[in-house]
Parts: C-alpha cells; structure tokens; sequence
C-alpha cells in the first residue's frame, strides 16, 4: 500500500484537502479567539497573531536576536560535529574501542541534554558560549554514534584499493572512508543540528540576554501572547527550512556522486 | 573466544572511567581545576546518598515515570489513532503525512511558554508537553507498519473472505505491531526527554526540577550527582523498553 498512486492521480485532490484542513483549522481558531471560552489572550485572533507577525519582522531587534541564535547553533553544530566525527572515526575503525566506548555513547545519546545546563553555565558563564557548549554537548552523540556506524558499512573492496595504492592514513579518511560515509555523515549531521537547535533555544528560554529563546520567554514574562505566536512561528518556519536544506543538499549529493 | 577476549572492550571502558575519575580527583585536590567550578568525584558519589535521603529522590523519580506513563497513554491511544485514520483515508495521508514528518522535525518543546499560559505551571503542562512532543514517531511508525504488511498475507485474507473489521484484527494489526512498538517507543523516550527537560525549565515537579534546586542553590556535588542520577534513570529506561521490544519481536 502505498502513497504513490494517490498521489499522482490526484494532486489537484490533494492540494484541495491541504488547503480545507488549513482553512477549518484557522475558522476553528478564530471562533475560539472569538468565544470568550478561554482567558483573553491566550488565544488570541488572527488578526492580532498577524500584525505582531509583521511588526516583529520589522523589528531591527529581531534581526540581531536572529543572528546570535543562528551564529550560536552554527557554532555549536561545527565544535560538536568535527569532535562527533573524530570520535566517530576513531570508534568505527577499532573493534577493540568501539566495543568498549560505543555503549556509553549509545546509552547517553537520548539523555536529556538540557539538564546539563547548570554545569555549562558554571565552566562557560552566563553568556553565549555556554548554549554553544549544550548545543555542541547534544550534536555531538548522533553525529558521533552515525560517522561509527558508517564507518563499519564501507565496503572493504575500497578499502583494500586504499591499501593496495599504499594510501596514509589521512589520504584514507580523505579519499576512502569520508566519501564513502557521506550518506550516514549526512545523516548525522541532520539530526544534530535539529538536536543541538532544540538545546541551544531551550538553554536561552533558561537563562540568557539574546537570541530567539528569549525573545520567546520575554514574549511570556510580558504575557504578549500574539507576539509570542508569532516568534514561535517564526521559528519553526525557520526550523523547517534549515532541514529541508540539509534534507536537499543530501539528496543533491547523493545523485551528484551515485 | 576466551573470557579475557570477550571481556576486554568492557574492562578498558570501565577501567576508562575509573581512570579519569581518579585524575580528576587527583588534578582538583592538586589545585590544577577549581574546585568550585568541578567538585571532587568522591564529593559527587557521596551526595548521591544525600540527595536520596534529604531530596526525596524516590517520590521524584516516581512522579517523573507517572508523567511519563500519563503521556505514554495518550501517545498511545491518539498516535495509533490518528495512524489507523491515515492508513484508512489515503487521501488524508497524502494531504497530511509530510506535515507529520515536519511536525517530528521541529523543535516542538520550544513552545513549553504557550503551554504554561495553557495550563499553569502544573503537572498538566507537563504532561503534555511530552505528549506533543513524542506524538509525531507513533503515527508515522503505526502509518508504516500498517503500509509495509506483506501482500502475501492480506491475500491469504482475502482469499478467506475477511470482512474488513477481520482482517484488521487478525492480519493487519499483527503484522503491523513491530514497527508500531518501535514507533511507541521512541515516543515514550522523547516524551521522557521533555518532561525532564521541562520540569527543569518550568522547575517544577520530579527529577528535572530537583536538578535545577540544587544549582540554584549552589550545591555543587549536589548538582552533579543529580545530574548523575538522572542519566542513570534514562539510561536505565532506555535499555528497559528496549529489552521490551526485543521481547515483543523475535527476529
């Protein structure tokens, strides 16, 4: 059973279905808003969600806040994944490692992350540096825990290429067993940084001075409700998008190499 | 292989820890790490006996499991019935399941304020703040065990004229109950991992909020152990339900 054929017989079906759900669930939260069955403002209408939507698009601030949370992910994604990567190399191509040091890693991975924080702020202090270090903290273990796994699925044919043309070390994790790894690498990569962005946001909802975390929990102090909406649709459009990206570049590589 | 061999990765990874922990000890008593930034690991391993005693550990960890179980239900009953309605309506499912996978992909446990403005700052928050988060894996995983039933077998139904209600229960369901356990799984997981994040956030609550009194309170080895404790009990949660899903599903 599958999607396929629904899918290409009836596109045009699809989209109307799309379009309805969106368009009942929309009527249905403005009667909500409208109703007076919850506390004022905590639905707020369309409307109100709308014009905060645009003036916090129109906000500098916004743009600034913007910029710290992505700079922070960013810088969180590349000191967890390059350390994710060497111990995902290093684990992948030793049985005798793996075996010992792999379970830690595969049993720590789903641990919540974010209680980690107090520990942060106390090597790293209060500022960004301390969201990058839990944001790096979470990236690291999918990314690691992927490049290990990838590793061991090369097919040894290459390998033994790489040995018979007396390949170095570094020409052999350049040339062999990074190109070969790419799809688990990418993977990883993927889920880190969805990972690593949930933890750098919820570190700055927690404690911090900037970056779209407080720009949330500044929404709630105030009880701005529309503006609070309209951050988190910000961000998730924003979350989305960034996956969507690594999502395509993968497949972009993919066909390019396959 | 000889006992020596097979135990070895597992000796070196303990003799690791043991090794580090013993440095640490010794870099800290020497001076070379503050010890106010890093406690002593001898400090952490005796708080741990008081955090049981005087931070009524066992109360926390058993609030923590309910909220866990409450929004384990509710993963459970909703995520397996949106999936079934899904997998019925192929046209819902066209329209709907990318939205699903996006859903799963975003950071859902930022929208924790909009549920304390919901809620309160209640045990309701964080309930449902784990069901949100963790509903996503359960319908796509009940949607692709229900999609990926061999043919053979819904032909072997069919040739015994099932009514539809028949082969639901006696060919679809089982066969689809595997992955839809991988599914309910990760949901249980994911709902563990906000509701302890959460309770650390809202402070409020089991383990989560335990971890956040201590730092505020600046009780270090406090802190550490009960950072400690919480990893034990997810890690301890995590090899349990997966001892349950190889026991459901012998491959």
């Amino acid at each position: 059973m599958t999607i396929g054929p629904v899918v290409g017989a009836g596109f045009g079906r699809v989209t109307v279905v799309r379009v309805a759900i969106i368009l009942v669930l929309l009527a249905a939260w403005e009667a909500l808003a409208r109703s007076g069955l919850l506390f004022r403002d905590v639905v707020p209408t369309l409307s109100a969600i709308a014009r905060a939507f645009v003036t916090l698009l129109l906000q500098p601030d916004f743009y600034t806040n913007l910029g710290w949370t992505v700079g922070e992910i960013a810088l969180a994604l590349l000191v967890g994944g390059v350390s994710g990567l060497l111990v995902g190399l290093l684990l992948g191509g030793s049985r005798l490692l793996g075996r010992a040091f792999e379970p830690y890693l595969y049993y720590l991975g789903p641990t919540p992350k974010i209680i980690f924080f107090p520990v942060m702020i106390m090597w790293f202090g209060v500022g960004p540096t301390s969201k990058v270090a839990l944001g790096a903290l979470s990236c690291f273990f999918p990314i690691a825990l992927s490049t290990a796994a990838g590793m061991r699925q090369i097919d040894a044919v290459l390998i033994r290429v790489g040995r018979s043309f007396r390949a170095t070390t570094s020409e052999m994790v350049t040339k062999i067993y990074l190109p070969a790894m790419r799809e688990p690498i990418v993977n990883g990569v993927r889920l880190g940084l969805g990972v690593a962005m949930i933890a750098t946001l919820l570190a700055e909802t927690k404690l911090s001075n900037r970056g779209f975390g407080y720009l949330i929990i500044q929404a709630y102090s105030t009880f701005d409700m529309p503006r609070m909406y309209a951050v988190l649709i910000a961000l998730f459009a924003l979350a989305i998008a960034a996956n969507a990206l690594i999502g395509r570049f993968s497949a972009y590589r993919a066909s390019r190499f396959r | 292989m000889s006992v020596a061999t097979r135990m070895a990765p597992a000796t070196l990874g303990l003799g690791t820890l043991v090794v580090v922990g013993a440095a640490l000890e010794a870099l800290i008593r020497g001076g070379a790490i503050n010890r106010y930034i890093v406690p002593l690991p001898s400090q952490v391993l005796l708080a741990f006996e008081r955090i049981v005693v005087e931070e009524n550990v066992v109360h926390r960890f058993l609030l923590t499991t309910a909220e866990t179980l409450v929004a384990g239900a509710l993963i459970t009953i909703v995520g397996v019935a949106l999936g079934l309605l899904l997998n019925r309506v192929h046209l819902l499912r066209a329209a709907c399941e990318t939205w699903v996978a996006a859903f799963a992909s975003a950071p859902i446990v930022l929208m924790y304020p909009l549920f304390l403005v919901i809620f309160g700052r209640s045990a309701v928050t964080i309930v449902m703040m784990g069901f949100v988060a963790a509903l996503p894996p359960v319908i796509l995983k009940t949607l692709e065990g229900l999609a990926a039933t061999r043919s053979v077998l819904v032909n072997v139904g069919r040739s015994f004229n099932l009514t539809p209600a028949q082969m639901f229960w006696k060919i679809m369901l089982p066969a689809a109950l595997p992955t839809m356990f991988v599914g309910l799984r990760l949901g249980l997981i994911f709902a563990m991992i906000n509701i302890v994040g959460v309770e650390f956030l809202i402070n409020f609550g089991g383990l989560g909020q335990l971890i956040n009194e201590l730092a505020e309170r600046y009780d270090l080895p406090g802190t550490y152990a009960a950072i400690g404790f919480v990893v034990l009990v997810s890690v301890l949660f995590f090899y349990v339900t997966e001892r349950i899903e190889r026991w459901l599903r012998p491959a």
